[in-house]
């Protein structure tokens, strides 16, 4: 691992200083993915600003009938565990609660999660050229094991998938993100905006500025989020990433769709919202056939690769199954 | 710096680079807790922080500094009394070769202590992150559904 300098920050207002006076520095919470990505040597900050100690002004959990708001530095298990999110906000609740272990969720933090990088094999071996990691110096994966890569929002340039759970909640639901940096202050603008999809330059990942911290999540309430899930399908039963799968929130009238919120996780290069698939449903009695109607349209751009075609109608099913679970689900 | 481990006070000289698990293992000099695979995927490094069961592999000693961590070595009481979950891995034969033990019996307390473990299905889902090799899986649920019962 290369050396870095390592300091503690106190307050909010001291972490974006802390960032805007060095060079490579990176915010560090929980590290579970950043220790990981340091080990390979994928990532090289010459500096890390540990803002572990802004849990108090930046781990609340606060929910009420218009909204639920989430401290960046909450960590995963302690939403999972909320009851208020299970009750209110099912797909979040699962959405954490299906990923990664235990352990892991109790060290990592909501703001560091929606950041995790690629698990694409070439991404995480510096030895194979890869575009995200080393710009111009081209992609391994298109001509080489493609399994777990994405089928929607990819670019020649870049196939990779966006490996999170929690951030297809968080789009499916129209949430905000909350930051603060040194050159536009405080803002908040749609989560739906923080991630950039690869085109021709797979390195910028996302629109955040150099040292610009996340510091909350807000997620409006409506008819909706009750009823709302998330599958997930992978290889084994637990503790992996997702090959396919759907967060999905619906209000239903009558058997009529009047809201429907989509977003697909494993198969695409960003936390993905499938506007298409929402329209098919908008109005419609939701049945079997029309939710393989909205599941067909969800995929109708998808570019498989070689070894990944499976994963188009595999997110088929994994969609079908949560709009169906959605439907069936009993909620006050 | 100062790591509190197991109520005692260690004062170590760490490289900014030296993960919790060598501080644990080379500097404070417990090797209870195991290097399985170094990258958060497989359990065996898992300790308690704060009592809260998490991964020594992917934190920084000095993230540790402030905080009480727990290790295998920690559990047993002064005159050697084991823990409850200690003596039901070995009364279920819940072991092998031994590696993957430390961090199994960690998570497994905090499993318990998290209430994650009123069946043998939610056991299993909660302890997806401890791998074990030789497959000792059904023995270190039997364990776990006995300490549960018994705490």
């Amino acid at each position: 691992m290369r050396r870095f300098d390592y300091q503690r920050v106190h307050t909010v207002e001291a972490a974006v200083r802390a960032a805007q006076a060095r060079q490579a520095a990176q915010f560090i919470a929980g590290g579970t993915n950043m220790v990981d990505y340091m080990t390979l040597d994928v990532v090289q900050p010459r500096s890390l600003i540990d803002i572990n100690p802004l849990r108090e002004q930046l781990s609340g959990i606060d929910a009420n009938a218009q909204r639920l708001r989430l401290g960046a530095l909450v960590r995963m298990s302690q939403a999972e565990d909320h009851p208020r999110i299970r009750s209110d906000y099912p797909v979040i609740q699962q959405s954490l609660l299906l990923a990664a272990s235990r352990q892991i969720r109790n060290m990592a933090s909501l703001g560091g999660n929606v950041l995790q990088r690629t698990r694409c094999e070439y991404f995480r071996e510096t030895s194979w050229p890869c575009n995200r990691r080393a710009p111009g110096s081209g992609c391994a994966a298109l001509e080489g094991v493609n399994r777990q890569h994405a089928v929607l929002g990819t670019s020649e340039q870049c196939i990779a998938a966006y490996p999170g759970d929690f951030a297809q909640a968080l789009i499916a639901l129209d949430a905000f993100v909350e930051t603060i940096g040194a050159d536009k202050g405080a803002r908040r603008f749609p989560f739906a905006q923080l991630h950039r999809m690869p085109g021709n330059t797979p390195d910028i990942e996302n629109t955040l500025a150099p040292g610009e911290l996340i510091t909350g999540f807000e997620v409006p309430a409506g008819p909706w989020t009750q009823r709302s899930c998330y599958v997930k399908v992978r290889d084994r039963q637990s503790y992996q990433f997702a090959l396919a799968s759907a967060a999905v929130a619906l209000h239903i009238e009558g058997g009529r769709v009047r809201v429907a919120r989509i977003a697909l996780g494993g198969v695409a290069s960003v936390p993905w919202r499938a506007h298409d698939a929402e329209a098919v449903l908008r109005n419609g009695m939701l049945d079997e056939e029309l939710a393989q109607k909205a599941a067909k349209a969800a995929f109708a751009n998808a570019h498989p690769r070689p070894q990944n075609r499976f994963k188009v109608p595999l997110g088929q099913q994994a969609l079908i199954r949560a709009l169906l679970e959605a439907r069936a689900m009993v909620v006050s | 710096m100062i790591l509190r481990v197991n109520g005692q006070a260690h004062a170590v000289s760490v490289d900014p680079r030296t993960t919790l698990l060598d501080a644990l293992r080379d500097h404070i000099g417990l090797t209870g807790t195991k290097k399985g695979c170094g990258h958060g995927q497989c359990g065996a490094c898992t300790v308690h922080m704060d009592g809260a069961r998490v991964l020594s592999c992917m934190s920084f000693a000095l993230m540790a500094e402030g905080h009480e961590v727990t290790t295998i070595e920690g559990l047993a009481k002064p005159g050697g009394a084991l823990d409850p979950m200690q003596q039901a891995f070995i009364d279920h034969d819940a072991f092998q070769c031994g590696y993957c033990t430390p961090g199994q019996i960690m998570a497994a307390i905090a499993c318990v202590r998290e209430g994650h473990a009123r069946t043998a299905d939610e056991i299993r889902e909660y302890m997806s992150g401890n791998l074990c090799r030789c497959a000792a899986y059904p023995n270190i649920v039997a364990a776990i559904e006995q300490a549960a019962k018994r705490s």
